[in-house]
C-alpha cells in the first residue's frame, strides 16, 4: 500500500498556482462593519437613496439572523468585525487603455487577457478585483444588439430601473445569513441584461480575484434574459495564499423569462489553504435562478476545486410551465477542504423537468457533502426529476457525504435519485499499467472520466481548462 | 411543550411509587437519570432536523394515563386470536396495555437453557443483567422517547438464547392496547440476545382491542438485539394499531462478527408512526437486512428513520423500504447509512420507493449516505411515482375494473418486501393483512 501513501502525500502537495499578490495600489474601509460602513460603501459608489435603504434593510436584518449551522462544515467562528467590507484599486479607469498596467498584467498571469484584441476570440470578460470591477471588455460590440453587460455599479447609473426591479427578486435580502450579508455590503459584481429574443453572441464572463489581504469579497451578479433570450455566462475565481482565512459571500440571482436560456458557469478556484489546512477562503455563496416563464430554463454548471470551504446550492425555481432546470457538478476536495454543495430544484409549474449530476472527488483528508433538494409543490402536474450524486474516494482519511431531500406533494410526479460511492479500482489501475500508461496518466484518466457528464456541459475553452484544474488538483494521485 | 414532559414527570412519582421495593435496585437510578434527560430534552419539533417532517404536536399535547399494574382486562383468547397472528404454535407472549398477560400467553418448553420471559420477571430474577444490557443501547443521538422509555421500564419481553442452540420455532410477542375512556400509554421494553452460533426468530407485533372507549392509544416501545459473533435473528415488526394510536417504536440492533440480522417492517396503523430503527455492524462479516412496507391511508403520518452504521470491515447491509401513500397520507423515510473508516469493503445498497396514489398524499424522502473509508461500495436510491399507466391498461383490457386493477398493482409494488419473509404462515398473514388495507 506504499503506493497509496505517496498518492495521498503527493495530492497534498500539489501546489496552487495562482497563489501571489499583486502589488496594487487600494482604497480601502476600516475593518469591521456597522451601519455607517453599509453608508460609507453607498456613498462611495455615488448610489442612489432607495439602494442605500436596501442595504439597509438588509444589515438590519442580518444583525437579528444568527449564523447557520445546519452544514456538514467546520471552521472557527468568523469575527465579522475584523473584515475589511470594501477594498478596490486606487486608480479608476475610464477606458482599457487607461487600465492600470500593474492590473493588466497580474490578469495576463491568471490567463486572462484584458485586451481585447488577445482576448479569446467570441469571450467577453468582466474583471472584479476585491470589491470593484476593474475592465469590461467587448462592450460596445455587444451594445449594438441591446445586451447590456456591465458592472453592477455601472448598471445602478446607467440602468436604475431595471437593477431596481430585479436587485432581490430571486434571493430577498432575507433569505439567508451570507445573502443578508451580501445584501448591506456588496461592493460590485456582473450585471446582465438580454432583451427579448436575442441570443447572446458570445459567451459572457466574470472573472473575480480577491488580492487585498483581510478582505472580504461580496460580490451580487444579477442576470436577466427576456423571452426567447439565450446567454451563456461563466465565472471563474482565484486569490492569493494567505494564512489568515478571507470570507467570499456572493449572490447570483438569474431571472428566464418565457422561453429564455440562461446557462451559468463556474470554475471555482479560490485559494485552498495550504496542506495543513491553514488559509483559504470561506466561500458562503448563494446562487438562484428562476424560470419564470414557460418553457425556459437555466442549466447551472460548476466546477469547484479551490476554497477552504465551499457552502453553495446553485438552486432552479422552476415556477413557469414546461420550464427546465439542470445543475452539473464536480467538486474536489483535499488537503483539509470541506464542501457542502449541492443544489435545489423547486417544481411548481406544470411538466417541469430536472436534472441533478452531482460529482464528488475526496482525497487526503478533505470532506465532501452533496446537500441537495427536490421539491413537487401541489400543482406541479408530471414534474419529471432525475438526480444522480456518485463520489470517489482516493485515500483513507477523507469522506464523502449524501443528503438528498425528496419532497413529493403531487402523485404525478416522477423523482429518481441515485448516489454510489466507490474509488478507483486497483483492476481498473492494472488494466492501464498494462497498456503502457502511467498510474498517474491512469488516474486521471479515470478521473477525467468520472467527471465527463459534468465537462462536456461546459463551454469548450472551459471545459479544457477544467480539466487541467482537475490534473492539477490530483497531481500524482494513484489509487 | 414543557407541560406535557411535565404530565410524565408527574406519572414517573405514580409510576415510583407503584414499584415498592424495586426502586431501591440500582435499575431504578438509570430510571430517574432516563427521567433527567427526557425532561432536558423535551419533546422534539419540526425545527428539529430528525423531526422535520413529523410534527408530534397532537402527542404532545395529549395527557397520557400511565398504567401502573396489571389491570383487570375481558380480552378472551379467541380475541387475542382474531386480533393478531395464530398462524404456529411456539412461544407466545400476550401482553395488554404494557403488562403482560400470562393467561393468554402460551409458554411452552425451550428448554436448551434458553430463556423466553417477561421482563418484569427478568428484573426479579437479575435486575444487574438487565441493567447491563439496557444500557448497551448506544445514546449517540439524543432521543427523547428512547430515554422516556427507559425512565418507565417495567415489562417487556427478555430472551437470551445460548450459545449454539437454534429455536426452530417463531417466538410471537402480542402487544395488545386498549382503547379505553383514557389516553393511556404503555411503555415497552425487549430485550433479545442471542448467543454465538445460535438462531432465533422472533415476531414482534401491535394490535388494538376495542375496550369500550375511543382515546389514543400511545405505545412506546424499545426493542434492543445483541447478535453474539456468528448469530442468526429474523426480526418481524408489524403494527396495526387502532386509527388514534400514537406509535413512537426504536429498534436497535448490535451485531458482532459474521452474525447476521434480517429486520421486517410492516407499519399499517396508528394516527402517527414514528420507527426509529437502527443497527451497528460492529464486527467484521456482519450482514443486515432492513426492509419495510408502509401504508399511509386517510390522515395518517408513518415515518421511518433508519441508521446502518458500518463499525467493521467486510460488512454488508441491504435495505428496501417501500411506501403506498394514499388518500392525505403523509410518509417520511429517512436512511442514513455510515461507513466508518475502518469499515473498509464494506458494501451496502439502499433504496427506497414510494407510490403516491392521491393528490393529497404527500412523501418526503431522505436517503443519506455518510462514508469515511475509500474502499467501499454504497449505493442508494429513492424513487417517487405513481402506478404506470400501461399496467393499468393491460389489466383493465382484460377486464379488471380499475379499482381492483389499482389494488392489484400496488398489492404487488409491496410484494417484493412481503416475498422475503421465510415463514410461509407469517407470509400469507401479511398477504392477507396488506390485501384488506389495499382493497378500501
Amino acid at each position: 500500500m506504499s503506493t497509496d501513501l505517496e498518492t495521498i502525500q503527493h495530492v497534498t502537495e500539489s501546489e496552487y498556482k495562482y497563489g501571489f499578490a499583486t502589488d496594487i495600489d487600494t482604497e480601502a474601509v476600516p475593518p469591521g462593519l456597522n451601519e455607517d460602513v453599509v453608508r460609507l460603501i453607498s456613498a462611495k459608489k455615488g448610489e442612489p437613496e432607495w439602494l442605500l435603504q436596501w442595504r439597509l434593510k438588509a444589515f438590519r436584518h442580518w444583525q437579528k439572523m444568527e449564523e447557520p449551522t445546519w452544514h456538514n462544515v467546520h471552521y472557527p467562528p468568523i469575527d465579522y468585525q475584523s473584515i475589511i467590507y470594501f477594498a478596490a484599486p486606487k486608480k479608476k479607469a475610464k477606458s482599457l487603455d487607461e487600465v492600470d498596467p500593474e492590473l493588466l498584467e497580474m490578469y495576463e498571469k491568471l490567463g486572462i487577457p484584458l485586451n481585447e484584441r488577445e482576448a479569446l476570440a467570441g469571450v467577453a470578460v468582466d474583471a472584479v478585483l476585491d470589491s470593484m470591477s476593474v475592465a469590461t471588455t467587448y462592450k460596445d460590440k455587444l451594445a449594438e444588439k441591446g445586451i447590456i453587460f456591465c458592472s453592477f455599479s455601472e448598471a445602478v447609473r446607467e440602468h436604475p430601473e431595471l437593477v431596481r426591479q430585479y436587485l432581490g427578486s430571486v434571493v430577498p435580502h432575507t433569505d439567508n445569513y451570507f445573502a443578508a450579508l451580501n445584501s448591506a455590503v456588496f461592493s460590485d459584481g456582473s450585471f446582465v441584461f438580454i432583451p427579448k429574443g436575442v441570443r447572446c453572441p458570445m459567451e459572457l464572463s466574470t472573472y473575480f480575484r480577491i488580492n487585498a489581504q483581510n478582505t472580504g469579497q461580496f460580490e451580487r451578479t444579477l442576470i436577466v434574459a427576456e423571452d426567447g433570450a439565450y446567454v451563456s455566462y461563466l465565472e471563474g475565481c482565484t486569490a492569493p495564499m494567505r494564512d489568515e482565512n478571507q470570507l467570499h459571500a456572493a449572490v447570483v440571482e438569474l431571472v428566464a423569462m418565457e422561453r429564455a436560456t440562461i446557462k451559468y458557469s463556474t470554475v471555482q478556484n479560490w485559494y485552498p489553504g495550504d496542506k495543513e489546512g491553514r488559509g483559504g477562503i470561506y466561500n458562503f455563496v448563494t446562487k438562484r435562478g428562476i424560470c419564470a416563464g414557460r418553457a425556459s430554463k437555466i442549466s447551472w454548471t460548476q466546477v469547484e476545486t479551490g476554497s477552504a470551504i465551499t457552502w453553495k446550492y446553485p438552486s432552479c425555481i422552476l415556477k413557469g410551465d414546461d420550464s427546465i432546470g439542470e445543475f452539473y457538478s464536480v467538486a474536489v476536495t483535499k488537503n483539509y477542504q470541506q464542501a457542502d454543495t449541492g443544489t435545489k430544484m423547486i417544481h411548481i409549474g406544470k411538466n417541469t423537468r430536472s436534472t441533478i449530476v452531482s460529482k464528488g472527488i475526496s482525497a487526503g483528508f478533505g470532506q465532501n457533502t452533496y446537500r441537495g433538494q427536490v421539491k413537487v409543490a401541489k400543482g406541479a402536474d408530471n414534474a419529471r426529476n432525475y438526480s444522480q450524486c456518485d463520489s470517489m474516494l482516493i485515500g483513507d482519511r477523507c469522506g464523502a457525504h449524501t443528503f438528498p431531500y425528496l419532497e413529493v406533494s403531487n402523485p404525478t410526479a416522477q423523482l429518481e435519485h441515485e448516489a454510489s460511492t466507490s474509488k478507483i479500482g486497483e483492476d481498473q489501475i492494472f488494466y492501464c499499467n498494462q497498456r503502457g500508461i502511467s498510474t498517474e496518466d491512469a488516474v486521471s484518466m479515470i478521473v477525467n472520466g468520472f467527471c465527463k457528464e459534468v465537462f462536456r456541459e461546459l463551454p469548450m475553452e472551459f471545459a479544457v481548462e477544467a480539466q487541467k484544474l482537475l490534473a492539477v488538483s490530483l497531481e500524482g494521485s494513484v489509487g | 411543550m414543557h407541560s406535557t414532559t411535565e404530565s410524565f414527570q408527574k406519572n414517573f412519582a405514580l409510576f415510583e411509587h407503584s414499584l415498592n421495593g424495586e426502586s431501591e435496585l440500582p435499575l431504578h437510578q438509570l430510571r430517574r437519570r432516563s427521567l433527567e434527560r427526557f425532561s432536558t430534552l423535551g419533546f422534539p419539533t419540526t425545527r428539529d432536523e430528525d423531526w422535520r417532517f413529523t410534527n408530534i404536536a397532537p402527542l404532545a399535547a395529549t395527557q397520557f394515563r400511565p398504567i401502573l399494574v396489571s389491570e383487570p382486562h375481558s380480552i378472551t383468547p379467541a380475541q387475542v386470536a382474531a386480533a393478531g397472528y395464530a398462524g404456529q404454535s411456539g412461544q407466545r407472549l400476550v401482553f395488554v396495555n404494557g403488562h403482560f398477560a400470562p393467561g393468554l400467553s402460551q409458554l411452552g418448553e425451550v428448554g436448551n437453557g434458553a430463556t423466553v420471559s417477561n421482563l418484569a420477571a427478568a428484573i426479579k430474577a437479575d435486575a444487574a443483567a438487565v441493567e447491563q444490557f439496557i444500557e448497551s443501547l448506544p445514546a449517540t443521538k439524543p432521543d427523547t422517547f428512547a430515554a422516556l422509555n427507559t425512565a418507565f421500564i417495567r415489562d417487556g419481553v427478555f430472551i437470551s438464547v445460548p450459545s449454539g442452540i437454534i429455536i426452530e420455532q417463531p417466538i410471537h410477542l402480542l402487544f395488545i392496547g386498549v382503547a379505553t375512556s383514557e389516553a393511556t400509554v404503555a411503555h415497552l421494553r425487549n430485550l433479545i440476545s442471542v448467543g454465538e452460533n445460535a438462531q432465533a426468530t422472533i415476531i414482534e407485533e401491535y394490535v388494538s382491542i376495542g375496550g369500550g372507549g375511543n382515546h389514543a392509544t400511545f405505545t412506546n416501545p424499545v426493542t434492543q438485539i445483541a447478535a453474539a459473533p456468528n448469530a442468526t435473528v429474523n426480526h418481524y415488526r408489524i403494527q396495526h394499531e387502532q386509527e388514534l394510536g400514537f406509535h413512537i417504536g426504536t429498534f436497535h440492533a448490535t451485531l458482532d462478527r459474521a452474525s447476521t440480522v434480517n429486520s421486517i417492517t410492516f407499519t399499517l396503523g396508528s394516527a402517527i408512526v414514528r420507527n426509529n430503527t437502527s443497527a451497528v455492524l460492529a464486527g467484521p462479516g456482519a450482514h443486515c437486512t432492513m426492509d419495510g412496507v408502509y401504508l399511509a391511508n386517510e390522515t395518517q403520518l408513518v415515518d421511518n428513520h433508519t441508521t446502518l452504521d458500518h463499525a467493521a470491515p467486510n460488512c454488508t447491509s441491504h435495505e428496501l423500504y417501500k411506501g403506498v401513500l394514499n388518500d392525505r397520507g403523509r410518509g417520511v423515510f429517512s436512511g442514513r447509512i455510515i461507513v466508518r473508516q475502518d469499515a473498509q469493503k464494506t458494501d451496502s445498497k439502499q433504496s427506497n420507493r414510494n407510490l403516491l396514489l392521491s393528490d393529497t398524499a404527500i412523501i418526503d424522502s431522505k436517503p443519506q449516505l455518510e462514508i469515511f473509508a475509500d474502499d467501499v461500495k454504497c449505493t442508494h436510491g429513492a424513487t417517487i411515482g405513481q402506478l404506470s399507466d400501461e399496467s393499468l391498461f393491460y389489466l383493465r383490457a382484460r377486464g379488471i375494473g380499475l379499482a381492483e386493477a389499482r389494488a392489484i398493482l400496488t398489492y404487488a409494488f409491496a410484494e417484493e418486501v412481503v416475498e422475503h419473509i421465510a415463514i410461509p404462515e407469517l407470509r400469507d398473514y401479511l398477504e392477507t393483512l396488506l390485501n384488506t388495507r389495499l382493497e378500501h
